[in-house]
């Protein structure tokens, strides 16, 4: 008969529309206030509407999102801020756009270059977020940011991010990355311990020797 | 909030037992609280960020709880120019004849790095480093591409900039015709128009720097 | 209803023919520089050797052409390379010709799936195409000054001809292009130019090219006026900033000019200033919705010059990755194609519904949605993550393969395949018969639907593809609705292989990435074309390494491009409201036409 396909067809549309209302009868109200249903929904098993309220609900970002990068930090004993970065240049080398700028901070007595940036730039008009800067970070300085609630008015004065601008706390990295501030922590800290061993069985030979 | 609570003045209060029949508001407040609740974008992709645009239309991000489902292609129909993707010599004098078709209040939200000031293609020999070289832009989302809530809270930048216009400013109630922009040309390289003098002025330069070494040259032959 | 062939698995181990020298000894020489393949053919015997490998030695499928510039040598090369669509390994062709006076004889009239490529080269690299019947620039604009692609040629933001740049490490004084150029902003003109006395091209330049001009009506006939109507750039149905000219005969096209460069943003060009390593992201943002099989195909390319080994596992994940994206991309161009054809967004609603399921396992895998940059040379990035949503990865994809994609397809079938209006809509519509298809050098689901049973994956095996049970979908009438339904097919092939992949994963450990971490890639002087079989069609890179950090020459054999050149052909004769469904069941990506 001509025009079963199409009604066929709309059987699916209405299965569609069905299926979001035995979404609500399942939930019983609590479809939208329920973390737990929304991950429901957000899921492979999900059915029906599957719509995030932003910005009033939202998606969570996956652990390995990536946006606009930053610096990191630690914080000494006195709130002082201690960069983690050696001004090395392999962000700024394997940046695909080009959009990183160092500049390495000499020492003003010998001239020679001591290892602190001493300014940083990333033009985030340029950045295309591929996150080569935090792979090829040796020392775990620069890492992928979370935060993509960045549009602005003016681009001219606010689009430049500074150091300033750039640097977060460590304890920022690891709380938005827990798995990977884990593993961090334990190769350095084996990498300390490889170090200590060595350290101790030099010393023990030149203690042997002598 | 309900829609009534924004919109109320609050210099002027009402009686409490008036409350649930008279509102006062400001017309600046309702007439920009209307014009920013039914902000129609114009259907115009250019590049990857375009997709990502496509995704917040759709089901999951949902532009029409922010009254924008309704997407026109024609420039005469819509208020909001998404500049989504890279922004080329060769189409910018289509996007230049866009802005211009769009009627006044018109807004343009530069979507990306690219839109914004180039992006990763900046370098390109065919890319405009920025599309506010030409037309004046709102709010810029960074990003490569910006995700969908990303662009969501471009759109709630643009809504909060409505706000705050009043209708004794803005430029189009004001006396005389808008300007129009004018629309580049594509010559050896792409020519704005109203950048004429300065490419006069370095015509000029290099001939006479070339006079310079040509004398320069004859001298040393003689 | 699904019909489906045998793969032609047997004929992947053709040798190519060892005697095309000895066939021409006059014209045709070995290609014998260190890491190079192929042969050195006479310009003036081009178009006679090409028939004869065409006829005579079966390789009836001209893939890709482009030109390299050997500025040091003071030479163009032009390079073919062509395939046999029984399967079996590329023959690879180079022309030589003066870089002053580049000039070869065209081969439109052996391969016409050369035209536009020709048209490229021309543009981008300055070699002219003796006997093309249309040579005029097809990314630039007409009057644009200077080849760019040509080694010398530089930018207006030239900096230094290869990355890294020295201004960004250790002096790092932040400055803005713009600040550096005279005009503050991305331009530059030859010295004699004069802004008073331009006068840019004409439109009717490129209406001439429609035919549109030209006397209509014979005398005998009613004499109507043709009509030209432009469709693009700015049109929902472009699928990007895409222009068609078509001419109409009353509601009859006469002709359609595709018109692009739109977006073109000098992929090549970037492409030769970076690093192998720099290159992989912009891969992503060619055809952009499909990233991670970009990603794939350069891998290959680079690993192929590096002679590097990709351990098991990285094999397995960029497998399952690259047949995910061939699922996004399909319910993608499926849910558009709807789109086009008048049922506005609800087909697409639910075809993006499953798609964004897909992109967030991209997201908390590779860390972004679109532009994935997930493969390195010798492996991938990071492993899947244990955890995603709440519950392990493996449990995630076992549902999603098993169960909800199976669903989400079908689903489609039963709404759409049977439509009585998409029918009548697409059948018989825009039909390319297997021979044309081939001709054209059309690639991917369009060359299937016409009937030819390639699929590179299968005649060319890459990667770990000769372990997995799929069938190569092909259909027989080539007409829209054919390229519909193949989709379908190949979705249910995408999934089975990826019911594969998930089977075995969890047994597969080691390794995801050989070698170290390494951001200086360096490889031997030598070309390497790596080819794979995209979602849209055939996708390959050329790649010339002169033995330095960056490429010497980055080429992008792009299928939504090549499959263009026969839009027009196939428009011929329908009515203008068929050109967008037409369009998209072509399915094209403007980031990969225009690079």
């Amino acid at each position: 008969m001509y025009g079963l396909g199409i009604v066929r067809g709309l059987g699916v549309t209405l299965k569609h529309f069905i299926d979001s209302y035995v979404d609500d009868f399942r939930w019983l109200g609590k479809r939208y206030t329920s973390r737990e249903a929304f991950n429901v929904r957000q899921g492979v098993k999900g059915r029906g509407v599957f719509t995030v309220q932003y910005p009033e609900e939202r998606l969570d970002i996956p652990e390995r999102f990536r946006y606009i990068p930053f610096l990191l930090y630690e914080e000494g004993p006195n709130g002082e801020q201690v960069d983690r970065c050696t001004s090395c240049g392999i962000c700024a080398k394997v940046c695909p756009p080009q959009c990183i700028w160092i500049e390495r901070t000499n020492d003003p007595k010998t001239g020679r270059p001591i290892p602190a940036p001493k300014a940083f730039f990333i033009d985030i008009d340029i950045c295309m977020n591929c996150g080569y800067c935090a792979e090829y970070c040796p020392f775990d300085a620069i890492k992928m940011d979370h935060d993509f609630e960045i549009a602005s008015y003016d681009r001219t004065t606010r689009h430049i991010w500074n150091k300033d601008k750039l640097s977060k706390p460590v304890s920022y990295h690891a709380q938005i990355h827990p798995t990977d501030y884990a593993a961090e922590e334990a190769a350095r800290a084996a990498d300390e311990a490889k170090k200590a061993a060595k350290k101790a069985g030099a010393a023990k030979k030149a203690e042997e020797s002598v | 909030m309900s829609a009534t609570d924004e919109l109320l003045n609050p210099d002027f209060p009402v009686p409490d037992e008036l409350q649930s029949n008279i509102a006062i508001t400001t017309i600046d407040k309702i007439y920009n609280w209307s014009r920013r609740s039914s902000m129609w974008p114009m259907m115009f992709g250019l590049a990857c960020c375009a997709i990502e645009m496509i995704c917040t239309a759709a089901s999951r991000y949902d532009l029409s709880r922010f009254g924008m489902e309704v997407m026109r292609p024609s420039p005469r129909q819509s208020d909001l120019m998404i500049v989504s993707g890279t922004v080329t010599k060769k189409m910018v004098p289509q996007i230049v004849r866009l802005y211009n078709q769009m009627p006044e209040p018109k807004y343009v939200l530069s979507m990306g790095a690219c839109a914004t000031g180039g992006g990763p293609f900046k370098e390109g020999y065919n890319v405009v480093s920025g599309v506010d070289k030409y037309v004046p832009v709102d709010v810029y989302v960074p990003g490569c591409p910006p995700t969908p809530q990303a662009l969501l809270f471009g759109l709630i930048a643009v809504q909060k900039k409505i706000d705050q216009q009043s209708i004794l400013t803005v430029p189009w109630y004001q006396r005389g015709p808008s300007e129009a922009i004018p629309v580049p040309i594509l010559g050896p390289d792409i020519i704005d128009p109203r950048q004429s003098d300065v490419i006069r002025v370095q015509a000029a330069k290099l001939a006479t720097a070339a006079t310079a070494v040509a004398e320069l040259s004859g001298a040393a032959e003689a | 209803m699904t019909e489906l062939t045998a793969s032609p698995q047997g004929a992947a181990t053709t040798a190519p023919d060892l005697t095309l020298d000895a066939h021409f000894p006059d014209a045709v020489q070995k290609d014998t520089r260190p890491g190079y393949s192929g042969y050195l053919v006479n310009a003036d015997k081009l178009v006679e050797v090409a028939t004869a490998i065409r006829d005579e030695m079966g390789y009836d499928y001209l893939s890709s052409v482009t030109g390299v510039d050997y500025m040091n040598d003071g030479k163009m090369e032009v390079v073919y390379h062509a395939y046999r669509t029984s399967g079996g390994p590329a023959l690879a062709l180079k022309v030589q010709t003066p870089r002053d006076n580049a000039v070869v004889p065209s081969l439109v009239s052996v391969y016409p799936g050369a035209d536009f490529q020709e048209r490229e080269a021309w543009d981008l690299l300055g070699i002219r195409f003796a006997g093309h019947p249309y040579l005029k620039r097809i990314l630039m604009w007409e009057g644009f000054a200077g080849h760019p692609l040509r080694k010398d040629w530089r930018e207006p933001y030239y900096e230094e001809d290869h990355k890294p740049f020295d201004t960004r490490w250790p002096g790092g004084d932040f400055h803005r292009s713009e600040e550096n150029n005279p005009f503050g902003t991305n331009v530059q003109y030859p010295p004699d130019f004069s802004v008073d006395g331009w006068v840019p091209e004409a439109e009717d330049a490129i209406y001439a090219g429609a035919g549109a001009l030209k006397e209509s009506g014979n005398g005998h006939e009613l004499k109507t006026d043709k009509l030209v109507v432009n469709l693009g750039p700015q049109h929902p149905s472009t699928h990007g900033v895409f222009r068609m000219v078509v001419s109409l005969n009353g509601e009859t096209i006469d002709h359609l000019e595709p018109v692009m460069g739109y977006l073109h943003r000098n992929h090549e060009k970037i492409g030769e200033r970076n690093t192998y390593l720099q290159n992989m992201p912009y891969t992503d943002r060619l055809d952009y919705i499909c990233s991670m099989s970009n990603n794939h195909g350069y891998a290959l390319a680079v690993e192929q010059l590096q002679k590097a080994k990709v351990p098991e596992r990285a094999e397995y994940i960029r497998v399952l990755m690259v047949e995910l994206t061939r699922i996004c991309n399909h319910m993608w161009a499926i849910g558009f194609l709807l789109n086009d054809l008048g049922a506005f967004f609800t087909p697409a609603l639910y075809a993006i519904k499953e798609r964004e399921l897909i992109l967030d396992l991209f997201e908390a895998t590779a860390g972004s949605r679109m532009m994935c940059n997930y493969m390195r040379f010798g492996g991938v990035y990071r492993d899947l993550p244990e955890k995603f949503k709440d519950g392990d990865t493996i449990d995630f994809l076992r549902e999603l393969v098993n169960e909800r994609l199976p669903r989400a397809i079908d689903d489609l079938d039963t709404y759409l395949t049977n439509n009585e209006i998409i029918r009548s809509r697409c059948i018989g519509v825009g039909v390319l018969p297997p021979d044309k298809a081939i001709a054209y050098s059309t690639a991917g689901p369009v060359l299937r639907a016409s009937g030819v049973p390639y699929d590179v994956r299968r005649a060319d095996p890459y990667s770990i593809y000769n372990r997995f049970d799929f069938d190569v979908a092909v259909r027989y009438n080539g007409d829209v609705y054919d390229r519909y339904l193949i989709r379908l097919d190949e979705m249910r092939q995408s999934v089975r292989i990826c019911q594969q992949v998930v089977r075995d994963l969890p047994t597969i450990g080691g390794d995801i990435m050989s070698g170290k971490l390494q951001y200086q890639v360096r490889v031997p002087a030598s070309e390497a074309y790596g080819r794979v079989e995209n979602p849209k069609g055939e996708l390959g890179y050329y790649v010339v390494s002169n033995g330095k950090a960056n490429p010497w020459r980055y080429h992008i054999r792009a299928p939504s491009f090549i499959n263009l050149t026969v839009l027009g052909e196939l428009c011929k004769g329908h009515k203008v409201a068929d050109v967008v469904g037409i369009l998209g069941s072509i399915d094209i990506v403007l980031g990969e036409t225009d690079r």
